[in-house]
């Protein structure tokens, strides 16, 4: 697909343009987060503190310590975009890797691997998040390690599926009786054809990856104070629901919109990267 | 039938085992065992206690032996003690939270059930319509909506400000002395919310799902055929297709059953509501292995018998399977 064809198709789609708008505000966003904020997101007033929203410059509001709340939004952004993209990276590639290995190469390492692969859907992903985090130690390394390495299993699944369907054709016989080693044919002549899906999936992925963050956030599990992070957030405002409903609601409001921004991308590329969905064909 | 359930049955014990291996090997990850907290933080206990502790608990074996033992006793349904001050068996603990659990799984599902069909298929026939659009972005409104959040706004919205639904637990104080209707009326009072909200995420999987399978049939030629043959526009979509679209909505609600369960964790904490979920995640805040391997054992063994039960209903509906499986 071509950048033209790219702006063409976002054009005719207007959701999926403001979905890729907002991400990439976002992205500015957590890029530049010290000179948007309007204060020092960890600065203490206490006589300031639980301010409603609009009071001296505090757009959204003080929290229990005096601290601005749309600052603290603002600097939140960027834990949960780091999280969501190295833990998708990290379930990228690892996906990438298995799918490819079990595709490749057929027979008993494809039997491990699905097997493999079938068993880590069956555990319900939370608990198993849960449980590594609590033995290790509630990091950001750790939340976003763990949180990629049990979310692989859907790019290993198409890798794979996408691989044995191309391994045989003539294409990639050439290339291997050209005396191309298997790594070479991998991924230089069969994994940039699972580009497009994978690309979807991923996409997605971040999405996904960001809500968990949150959970993991919200349940005192997550990136460890001071640090701001949207769920935290959420969690230090509980508290507080019936005297400061701003604690809670904006963090709230921000992983929505966030998360909904990422999804409609997502789908919106994979109407695009789908010739049937596209109305070109069928 | 039953053939083909035994064989479906016999094909789990592989990945039975395989789920206490992974479980098994979670909780060993890192270095350190639970009884650093019960020692390390207490300034008068010496090693001498702490080995003692370590053998009572049985974690001076090697991994392996500890494994084999661990499975041993799981083959007997013992999952061993908790770690926790009242030593109860694991297996008792979840066994008196396992329906709470359950119960609300159930009732979600049968919500997502009821609000998807006519969603997805009335989105799918007039695809590209405006009610097409407005269901699609409520959908995914409520897939992005973090649930504890929701929770949090229900509770302040129809708990404070309102006053119409309790905000926690399960049951009024008074509950005991209720009469049996009463008793019914106070418990969905408590589980309305807990379960409107968690229901709310796994709209947009299903009937989104719905709605591209329906596009497909759609497109069919069968379809043509039937309406070539004179039947009415109603007759064609809601016999002919729709149970067509309706078969592989098995599998998925067999594929939501981890999510469901796992998503347990967050809605039983806010709402203080004594389920699997809740026990869990006070197990893995207080390190309690025992429980935590239970836990992980259990929510993989409900994934499995939700595939088996996928997998056996759609052998009953589609005849296509169904000829094949019970040769």
């Amino acid at each position: 697909m071509t950048l033209r064809a790219l702006f063409r198709f976002l054009r005719g789609n207007k959701l999926t343009a403001l979905g890729a708008l907002v991400v990439l505000a976002l992205f500015l966003l957590s890029a530049f987060a010290s000179f948007f904020s309007p204060f020092d997101p960890e600065k203490i007033d206490v006589l300031a503190r639980l301010a409603p929203p609009g009071t001296d410059g505090h757009v959204l509001g003080t929290d229990s310590l005096g601290r601005d709340v749309l600052s603290r939004l603002i600097h939140g952004s960027k834990v949960s975009l780091k999280v969501g993209f190295v833990a998708v990276g990290l379930s990228t590639l690892t996906g990438l890797l298995l799918g490819a290995l079990a595709g490749y190469h057929g027979g008993l390492v494809d039997g491990i691997v699905m097997r493999f692969c079938d068993l880590m859907l069956c555990f319900p992903s939370m608990f198993l998040i849960l449980a590594v985090i609590a033995i290790l130690e509630p990091s950001i390394w750790n939340v976003m390690v763990v949180i990629g390495l049990t979310s692989w299993m859907g790019v290993a699944r198409l890798a794979r599926a996408e691989i044995m369907s191309l391994k045989n054709r003539d294409f990639v016989l050439a290339a291997r009786a050209l005396g191309a080693s298997s790594a070479r044919v991998i991924f230089v002549h069969l994994l940039p054809n699972a580009m497009a899906p994978v690309l979807v999936t991923a996409t997605l992925g971040v999405a996904g990856a960001i809500l968990t963050e949150s959970s993991l956030s919200f349940l005192g599990l997550g990136v460890q104070p001071p640090t701001p992070t949207w769920g935290a957030m959420l969690t230090e405002g509980k508290d507080y629901l019936s005297r400061a409903w701003w604690l809670s609601f904006y963090p709230g409001l921000a992983i929505l919109v966030t998360v909904l921004s990422y999804n409609i991308l997502g789908e919106g590329l994979r109407e695009a990267l789908n010739p049937h969905a596209r109305g070109e064909l069928g | 039938m039953l053939a083909y359930a035994v064989k479906r049955l016999l094909m789990m014990i592989p990945s039975l085992l395989g789920i206490t291996l992974v479980s098994f090997v979670v909780i060993h990850l890192a270095p350190g065992d639970p009884t650093d907290l019960a020692t390390n933080l207490n300034p008068r206990a010496t090693l001498a206690a702490k080995e003692r502790l370590r053998e009572i608990y049985g974690l001076d074996k090697p991994l392996p032996e500890q494994y084999w033992n661990w499975l041993v006793s799981l083959a007997k349904l013992d999952l061993g003690r908790s770690f926790a001050p009242d030593r109860r068996l694991v297996a008792d603990k979840i066994k008196e939270r396992l329906p709470v659990t359950l119960a609300l799984n159930v009732f979600s599902l049968g919500i997502i059930l009821v609000i998807t069909f006519p969603l997805g298929l009335a989105a799918a026939v007039r695809a590209g319509g405006a009610f097409d659009k407005t269901s699609t972005v409520f959908v995914f409104i409520c897939f992005a909506a973090p649930s504890f959040w929701l929770a949090l706004l229900g509770m302040y919205f129809f708990g404070v400000k309102l006053g119409w639904l309790p905000i926690s637990g399960m049951t009024s104080l008074n509950y005991e002395r209720l009469s049996s209707w009463g008793k019914i009326l106070d418990l969905s009072r408590h589980l309305l919310m807990p379960v409107v909200i968690s229901s709310l995420g796994g709209l947009a999987g299903l009937s989104r799902y719905l709605r591209s399978n329906m596009l497909e049939i759609l497109r069919q030629d069968y379809l043509t055929t039937a309406r070539a043959k004179g039947l009415a526009e109603r007759t064609v979509l809601w016999k002919h297709a729709l149970r067509n679209a309706l078969i592989p909505v098995i599998t998925i609600l067999g594929l939501s059953v981890p999510g469901l369960v796992g998503g347990s964790v967050i809605m039983e904490s806010i709402y203080a509501i004594p389920g699997l979920g809740q026990l869990f995640y006070s197990a893995v805040m207080s390190r309690d292995y025992p429980v935590i391997m239970g836990g992980l054992v259990i929510g993989a063994v409900l994934t499995l018998v939700g595939n088996l039960l996928a997998d056996l209903g759609y052998a009953v509906a589609d005849p296509r399977v169904r000829d094949s499986a019970f040769k």
